[in-house]
């Protein structure tokens, strides 16, 4: 020990984190590495359930479908413009990347939702539960994901499956925040009716503060889905397949071609991603309520035909 | 009316509102008052030893301005709030001993409530809302579309089922609001300064229609507004609140002329007495112009300008008319020829009659007896008095 300095004591007043850290993520990876494996399994089906999906349909019809799916949900120009950005991703010839990216990124959506909302709907009951997750929630947002990505790979191995679970770590806090935002934000007058009128918790829960809270709910699910497809470059470095792997590969090779089309298909993606989300929170609150669902769009028009035909013979008849 | 028609008791209520209310329970019992208290604690009284009952099938009306203590109060009733200490009875069914579950059994069967912000919900059609109560209540669709169908109608809403609340004026929004109350058919309505937040002329119209559904239901009414004009045109009875303290209670009448304290007295100061007065209450009854028939036969008539004849059972038969032509004999009007006042008239109309008639307005009972007579002095110096 040599003299303790006052002024600057950290010479010899320290904390080794760094090998804190390190042996227990070996204790860890050495005893739980089975406990780990176990995780894989669930995302491992959901994701290869939604990838083999999305490219075992063809082209034509995925953006017939994709474009059918936009104009139901917002609209004709809606659809045109799913329509195009869809059909981009084929022309530069990126459609099979763009489906394993679309899946992947489903698949973090999914499991984000599946663990977000739950985590929010807490968050908002228990202001306690909001105090100690929003630091965790922090962390998760701002710690650089290539920290993780190490310990995900010796607990994970590497693949698509890790690649989903660092994009849940990155992609999970908007949602859990903006679904607390939004069951608090729900007016204590409607509270205040409901209880009055013998809400039972479950009952204002589904009845009253979800329904309300949708439309910020759905401004949490866009950004979970922005952030998910901003992690897929990072997640590729872990050899997830997709877009990502196109750009890291063209970087690493310094094809700016390679790069570049990669990261046209990200933004294509993300454009039509982000309008269909952002449209389906904008109807959520629209004031075009007056009709249901199933009375606009594709399936509206094909109801309306249907109804068309049945009612023909009687109105012939009548007219007769 | 006996004790039985009490559907509601209050008895003792206390409502302090913080985290040490034993404390304040305990200064309020050695007498010292709300301001006192929350300088010293903190605490801040809202509902001060009210106890008070309403009886089945009146419009009670909680009046008071704002911090009162009125808001409170309706929230009290279905524990909305919980009182600190005294306890309230349904039907003699103690509200504020009831567990969780049978408390959820009040509110969706026994009391519903109107709000002053409406609090509909904006996701659901008006039909939907209407029927939104039926729905936590567990009611089949079928059912309770059909119930709130005839709620929508009753407050003179059908045709607008499938509209939403932002598409309807305020005024609709309230009526969607009361609709929702009635479906549950329940014993007691609360309302909480329900329409306050309407304009005046819909306001008039809204408070006619809950005077008209009134009648036809009979239904138990307790209304909370800040309103004196309000309170006297629908209810029944007032209960008069002032910090937290019930001040006083009684028919618009009885309050207008026995205010219990100087707070009242000032209170009712502008109200526009021959809106709260009826006829009854001005009415006198003097034997001396009143002559009695017996057996169908005429009595003598005194020499008075116009005596009022009535039968053995004080039945109102008509009136003796003195003055109509000298030397002839008095003339006989029946009561269909007369100007006839029921009971229960407001003095603001009886005002015009007076005045178009010579002899003094005979006032009769539901049941046709003759209570009393109001001449143009007597009903001048009734209004100059307040």
């Amino acid at each position: 020990m040599s003299d303790f300095n006052l002024l600057d004591p950290f010479q010899h007043l320290q904390i080794p984190l760094g090998e804190w850290v390190e042996s227990s993520l070996n204790y860890v990876v050495q005893n739980f590495r089975g406990v780990f494996r176990a995780v894989r399994w669930p995302i491992d089906q959901v994701l290869n359930g939604i990838e083999g999906l999305l490219l075992s349909v063809p082209p034509t019809i995925g953006i017939t479908l994709g474009s059918l799916l936009g104009w139901q949900i917002a609209g004709r120009r809606m659809g045109i413009l799913c329509a195009v950005t869809l059909f981009m991703l084929g022309l530069i010839g990126v459609w099979a990347e763009s489906m394993t990216t679309l899946a992947l990124v489903l698949t973090s959506v999914f499991f984000c939702g599946l663990f977000g909302v739950p985590l929010g709907i807490l968050c908002a009951r228990y202001d306690r539960m909001e105090k100690t997750l929003r630091p965790v929630l922090d962390a998760m947002q701002t710690l650089p994901a290539f920290v993780y990505l190490v310990p995900v790979v010796m607990l994970f191995g590497i693949g698509n499956v890790p690649g989903v679970l660092v994009t849940i770590v990155f992609a999970l806090p908007p949602l859990v925040r903006l679904t607390n935002l939004g069951i608090r934000q729900v007016p204590a007058d409607k509270i205040e009716a409901a209880r009055a009128f013998g809400c039972t918790p479950w009952q204002m829960l589904t009845r009253v503060q979800l329904p309300l809270a949708t439309q910020t709910m759905m401004a949490g699910l866009n950004q979970t889905l922005m952030l998910s497809l901003s992690m897929v470059v990072i997640a590729s470095m872990i050899s997830v397949a997709g877009l990502g792997q196109m750009v890291l590969r063209g970087i690493g090779r310094l094809d700016m071609g390679l790069a570049t089309v990669g990261g046209m298909g990200l933004v294509l993606l993300a454009i039509f991603l982000d309008r269909l989300t952002q449209a389906m929170g904008e109807r959520s609150a629209s004031s075009d309520m007056t009709r249901h669902w199933y009375q606009r769009g594709p399936v509206g028009l094909c109801l309306r035909i249907l109804h068309l035909n049945n009612a023909k013979p009687g109105a012939v008849r009548h007219a007769l | 009316m006996n004790k039985d028609d009490d559907i509601l008791v209050v008895k003792n209520i206390f409502k302090v509102f913080g985290d040490r209310p034993q404390e304040a329970l305990k200064m309020l019992e050695k007498g010292a008052d709300k301001d006192e208290i929350f300088k010293k604690t903190g605490q801040v009284v809202g509902v001060f030893d009210a106890s008070f009952s309403v009886k089945r099938g009146e419009i009670f009306v909680i009046m008071g301005l704002s911090g009162s203590g009125k808001s409170t109060m309706v929230r009290l009733f279905n524990r909305l709030i919980e009182p600190t200490s005294g306890s309230i009875y349904l039907n003699g069914k103690e509200i504020t001993g009831l567990n969780d579950k049978q408390l959820l059994d009040v509110r969706r069967k026994e009391m519903s409530m109107v709000f002053q912000s409406f609090a509909l919900m904006p996701h659901m059609t008006v039909l939907e809302n209407a029927a939104f109560g039926l729905e936590i209540s567990g009611v089949a669709e079928q059912e309770r579309n059909t119930r709130a169908r005839e709620a929508l109608a009753q407050v003179g809403l059908a045709g607008h089922e499938y509209s939403y609340p932002h598409q309807l004026s305020g005024g609709m929004q309230q009526r969607v609001g009361l609709a929702r109350a009635l479906a549950n058919d329940p014993s007691i309505l609360l309302m909480d300064e329900a329409f306050s937040a309407l304009d005046p002329l819909i306001r008039t119209e809204m408070q006619d229609e809950l005077i008209r559904l009134q009648a036809e239901q009979q239904r138990t009414i307790i209304f909370i507004s800040h309103d004196l004009d309000e309170a006297i045109r629908i209810g029944h009875r007032i209960a008069i609140m002032e910090g937290g303290r019930i001040v006083q209670v009684g028919t618009p009448q009885e309050i207008l002329n026995n205010p219990a304290d100087a707070y009242v007295e000032t209170f009712f100061k502008n109200v526009d007495s021959s809106k709260v007065l009826r006829a009854g209450d001005v009415a006198r009854f003097e034997s001396e112009i009143v002559v009695r028939q017996t057996n169908g036969a005429t009595p003598d008539v005194p020499a008075i300008p116009y005596a009022f004849m009535v039968d053995n059972d004080g039945r109102f038969l008509g009136l003796l008319d003195n003055c109509a032509g000298r030397g002839e004999g008095p003339r006989q009007l029946a009561p269909k020829d007369l100007s006839v006042v029921a009971f229960d008239t407001p003095l603001h109309d009886v005002l015009g009659l007076a005045a178009a008639v010579p002899y003094p307005l005979p006032v009769v009972t539901r049941e046709g007896a003759l209570h009393g007579t109001i001449s143009k002095d007597s009903l001048l110096k009734s209004l100059s008095r307040h």
